[in-house]
């Protein structure tokens, strides 16, 4: 996922739309907007992010989930198998993102999904296709004539807590 | 200047303003689940190092209350599980990268190991039985009897995997900085070695085993607190993250907590008064041995709560 922070006007959309599409429960998000503001007036500087599981490719709750619940499908997607999930806690705590929380009537584990049932059907994830500025792209990183790629190839983009060493998949650009 | 706040309301529960996901049962259970690896190590020693006799509370006494720290300590790891019904799945796979997975595999063995081992002591134990009527515990026990060398053999690397899992459990986890910290899994262990000789001395028959406990519970201080400088060290050595991180401990909302509570009465004054009982004065060794054992909970109480504030910058 690629997300252009220039064009993000914080309307937190995404968030709704993410909650509607999954059935999130009350008062939970999967994903969230934050406002980054650097220096002080007048020279300030204000980063709109949108923000969800990164679905790295050196996933930490992959790694300690004692189930293997917490698992990597083809493509990278990082799911939550909710038959095996015990509800540990283990993979929040790991998570450098904090983009997991525990479900308060299921209490397994649950983040975001990138929306998986809908990109099986060849559709955008929900916050992705509700974005009033498309300021959103998903695609396959590893296709050079992706959206995505094009967009990495061109721009200056960041990720986020690199030196978590996690190996994070959804990008920022800057 | 840099500031970041969720302007989308995130508010969480459990996860925001920071992670309180793991809370008092899990430091409960660290806290058993070091005690007991500790009484069941020093255990295991005393027999093969034929001392059953002349050190009655390590070797029979002490391993008494094992099953049911462990008892205690499991049915809290799992009252605190989203899914408890569930915890069963633990044991449908092993995962060598997941310490919590291990370390279940690891209590799965040494919890029905340390019910054994006091099977093997039953008739010193409990002299009054009448077992005319329980043949059967006569032949668990001499089956324990039997094996019980083994069985002391195999408690040596599962007792010292199982102390020092309880601190890997938490160092494992780079997204906390407090908790990334090597030295925690010998702390841990030391810590858990500690509280167990200081139980053992409060079990202890004889003043010499009192004082052979001292003496080994007196270094394991000196030792503990070596890897306590060790650790604050590792912090101050480490990267942005860390150095953020140990400003909990040190000058922050936990500084009374860690080194009033833990570090000046639970490690400090109880070496003080170990070192003048050794010496020949009188102390009540009541005293500092309780002190050990009520700031070892503290400590884990501690690092669970301020591991659980901490996290990575970005």
């Amino acid at each position: 996922m690629v997300i252009d922070t220039l064009k993000c006007v914080g309307c937190s959309d995404c968030v709704v739309a993410c909650q509607t599409e999954n059935d999130v429960p009350t008062g939970y998000c999967r994903d969230w907007v934050t406002e980054s503001v650097n220096g002080t007036y007048p020279e300030v500087d204000i980063e709109l992010r949108s923000e969800r599981c990164n679905h790295c490719d050196n996933a930490p709750c992959v790694r300690t989930c004692p189930t293997e619940a917490s698992h990597i499908i083809e493509g990278g997607i990082v799911l939550v198998d909710r038959d095996l999930c015990i509800g540990c806690g283990a993979c929040i705590e790991s998570c450098p993102y904090d983009a997991r929380y525990r479900h308060p009537d299921l209490g397994i584990v649950d983040k975001c999904t990138f929306c998986v049932h809908r990109v099986k059907k060849g559709q955008d994830p929900a916050c992705v296709s509700v974005c009033p500025t498309n300021c959103m792209y998903f695609g396959d990183l590893d296709d050079s004539n992706s959206k995505v790629a094009q967009l990495l190839a061109e721009r200056k983009y960041k990720v986020l807590a690199k030196e978590a060493g996690t190996s994070p998949n959804v990008y920022y650009l800057i | 200047m840099k500031e970041e706040v969720f302007i989308s309301g995130r508010n969480i529960p459990h996860i925001d303003p920071h992670l309180a996901i793991w809370e008092f049962p899990i430091s409960l259970y660290l806290f058993l689940g070091g005690l007991s690896a500790g009484i069941l190590l020093f255990s295991a020693f005393t027999h093969l190092l034929n001392k059953d006799e002349e050190l009655k509370g390590a070797a029979k006494w002490a391993p008494l209350i094992v099953p049911f720290a462990l008892a205690i300590g499991l049915f809290a790891l799992i009252i605190d599980l989203g899914n408890p019904l569930y915890s069963w799945k633990l044991y449908t796979t092993i995962r060598l990268e997941s310490p919590m997975s291990w370390g279940a595999w690891v209590l799965l063995i040494v919890t029905p190991l340390s019910i054994l081992w006091i099977f093997s002591d039953l008739r010193k134990l409990f002299p009054k039985l009448n077992y005319t009527k329980l043949p059967f515990l006569f032949k668990v026990e001499d089956f324990c009897l039997k094996y019980k060398k083994q069985m002391a053999l195999a408690l040596i690397p599962l007792t010292i995997i199982l102390g020092i899992y309880t601190g890997i459990l938490l160092s494992a986890f780079n997204a906390r900085p407090l908790w990334n910290n090597a030295i925690l899994g010998p702390l841990f262990l030391v810590s858990g070695l500690s509280t167990a000789a200081a139980t053992i001395i409060l079990f202890a028959k004889s003043a010499q085993e009192r004082h052979l406990f001292s003496k080994i519970d007196v270094l394991l201080i000196v030792i503990e607190l070596g890897l306590i400088i060790h650790l604050i060290m590792g912090y101050y050595a480490g990267n942005e993250m860390q150095v953020e991180a140990v400003k909990i401990l040190v000058g922050g909302d936990l500084t009374t907590l860690f080194f009033g509570f833990f570090v000046a009465l639970g490690l400090l004054l109880p070496l003080v008064l170990e070192v003048f009982e050794l010496m020949g004065y009188k102390v009540p060794v009541v005293v500092p041995a309780i002190l050990i054992i009520v700031s070892g909970l503290i400590f884990r109480v501690l690092m669970v709560e301020a591991g659980q504030i901490t996290r990575i910058l970005y």
